[in-house]
């Protein structure tokens, strides 16, 4: 009925005009958010519906099992190696490498990036030869890893610095460029000197712009950890994925995977809520 | 305080062409003056104020306050800009207390110096808010308090209340001349809007354009208790054509040239 009237209404405003105008629109708003309920449903579907069509696939008899297990195979390997043990100590030592790695890489590239952004000079010095590395694919660096420092964890976690120090430290140059030039000239003059204005005004307004690169490069560092551990780890995510696959334990591989997504998605839902926390003056 | 700027020249040297700015600027602001400064855009007046506060570098010339020469910014002379510059992550009253933090004031007293100074803005209620609830209006008196906060000998405005509607403006500007008077501050104030200067201000320098240069300064005397009431006056109108006459005067001079 609503749809009708709608279509009567612009008829009738065709008529009376003579004009085209632009229709309302629900769903498909630009620039404006949609209605809680829609936009909650709509989440809810992104997360179901996948899983729905992969079950339907599994169980349609269309692909072998061995190739596409069953949403239900899956749990069951969940539970399985629940019961082993292995679980906890993968996920524990992939998370280490991850947490270690990028841990270095944003104590460096905080005031790297910082200084880079305020001083033109510093930009000067080092923003070619970082142009240049980051462009050096990260796991083109194992071998040499491994040459200089082993099997142990040191290689895997200096990838992951590797793979996150340079993205961290231009991203943050970047937003350090666009503090408005008159909140620092405003600080220069309430007395404000050179030191003063970089920790207590840049630094501050930079704070969500770096918590926005954490989460972006947090995504880099899962990423290649779990090609350090491919390569060689006596345990983590990725070595327990590398031996499913010689056992052809494709319901194995699917947990893993799962279980990957699920913690790079609660890390990024903390980085988001410590955000939303401590930055309320930046969010919405 | 006593600002002193003579025979001010300020060039940019562009990779093409060099633009003259200023040339040859004098100008002057005593104790407890409010001075306006008019001038189209173009005329340099915005270079001007960076210049004196230190923002900018002059090519020639003398800017000396108390005797003593600008060579950088500093907490003595205070600046309120045009677009709005609280830091938007810091309250109210963080923002007001900032430039006593900078000079490493004590807590307690930069929270009471900046609890006076936001009673004085009439914004005390609004102390623990985020510039960002702020209206315009609201915004460029925190700014101004801010200023105030650290005692600066003179405040500098760079048209502080061009991005405001009209009805915001005249409050403002009578919320100003009330603040001048109860704290006795200096003000060299920048504006383009003529009514604004005639209204505020006790001396008016009016700036030609290219190269940016004070054409004349006109008294104006209306006293010092000013009200809605003023801008009616027929003097209040003659000085209003005084400074247009002579603003338009450059127009034509510069269209000629």
């Amino acid at each position: 009925m609503t749809i009708e009237g709608a279509t009567l209404g612009r008829a009738l405003g065709e008529q009376q005009t003579g004009r085209k105008s632009l229709e309302p629109r629900v769903f498909w708003r630009m620039g404006e958010p949609i209605p809680r309920r829609l936009d909650g449903s709509l989440r809810i579907i992104s997360v179901v519906l996948p899983i729905v069509l992969w079950w339907l696939l599994s169980s349609s008899g269309l692909v072998n099992p061995k190739f596409l297990p069953s949403p239900i195979d899956v749990i069951g390997a969940f539970g399985r190696l629940w019961e082993k043990g292995l679980f906890f100590d993968d996920v524990r030592a992939s998370i280490f490498r991850v947490g270690t790695g990028f841990l270095l890489a944003a104590v460096l590239s905080v005031p790297l990036g910082i200084a880079m952004g305020a001083f033109a000079a510093v930009r000067s010095l080092l923003e070619p030869i970082i142009g240049i590395v980051r462009y050096m694919p990260a796991p083109a660096f194992i071998p040499l890893l491994i040459i200089y420092l082993g099997l142990d964890e040191a290689p895997k976690i200096a990838l992951i610095f590797i793979g996150v120090i340079f993205f961290n430290t231009l991203m943050i140059m970047d937003a350090v460029k666009f503090v408005p030039k008159h909140l620092l000239e405003a600080t220069y003059t309430l007395g404000g000197s050179r030191v003063q204005t970089l920790m207590q005004v840049i630094t501050p307004y930079v704070v969500p712009n770096i918590l926005d690169a954490f989460r972006i490069n947090m995504a880099a560092a899962w990423n290649l950890v779990v090609v350090a551990e491919l390569i060689a780890a006596n345990e983590g995510l990725g070595k327990r994925i590398a031996i499913a696959q010689k056992f052809f334990r494709t319901d194995e591989i699917f947990a893993y995977l799962i279980i990957l997504g699920v913690i790079g998605f609660l890390v990024d839902l903390t980085l988001r809520f410590v955000l939303k926390t401590t930055c309320k003056w930046a969010v919405d | 305080m006593h600002l002193n700027v003579s025979n001010l020249h300020k060039q940019f040297f562009g990779p093409k062409e060099t633009v003259v700015a200023l040339k040859a600027v004098n100008l002057h602001v005593e104790q407890g003056e409010f001075v306006c400064v008019v001038g189209a855009s173009g005329s340099g007046k915005s270079t001007l104020l960076r210049l004196i506060a230190g923002l900018e570098v002059p090519t020639t010339g003398q800017i000396a306050v108390d005797g003593e020469p600008v060579t950088g910014p500093g907490a003595d002379r205070g600046m309120v800009f045009q677009d709005y510059t609280l830091y938007p992550w810091m309250t109210v009253q963080k923002n007001v207390e900032f430039g006593l933090k900078l000079q490493g004031t004590d807590k307690q007293t930069r929270k009471e110096q900046a609890s006076y100074y936001l009673e004085m803005v009439g914004l005390a209620q609004f102390a623990q808010a985020l510039p960002k609830q702020l209206s315009g209006g609201m915004k460029q008196r925190v700014a101004i308090a801010r200023a105030l906060c650290s005692r600066p000998k003179i405040l500098l405005m760079d048209e502080p209340f061009g991005a405001l509607d009209v009805q915001t403006k005249e409050t403002m500007q009578q919320f100003m001349l009330d603040l001048w008077q109860r704290t006795g501050t200096s003000i060299l104030m920048i504006t383009h809007d003529v009514r604004e200067a005639v209204f505020l201000s006790q001396r008016i320098y009016v700036m030609t354009v290219r190269p940016g240069t004070v054409k004349a300064e006109i008294v104006v005397e209306l006293g010092k208790a000013r009200t809605v009431q003023t801008r009616s006056l027929p003097r209040f109108q003659s000085y209003q054509d005084d400074v247009l006459a002579q603003l338009i005067n450059t127009g034509a001079e510069s269209t000629a040239s």
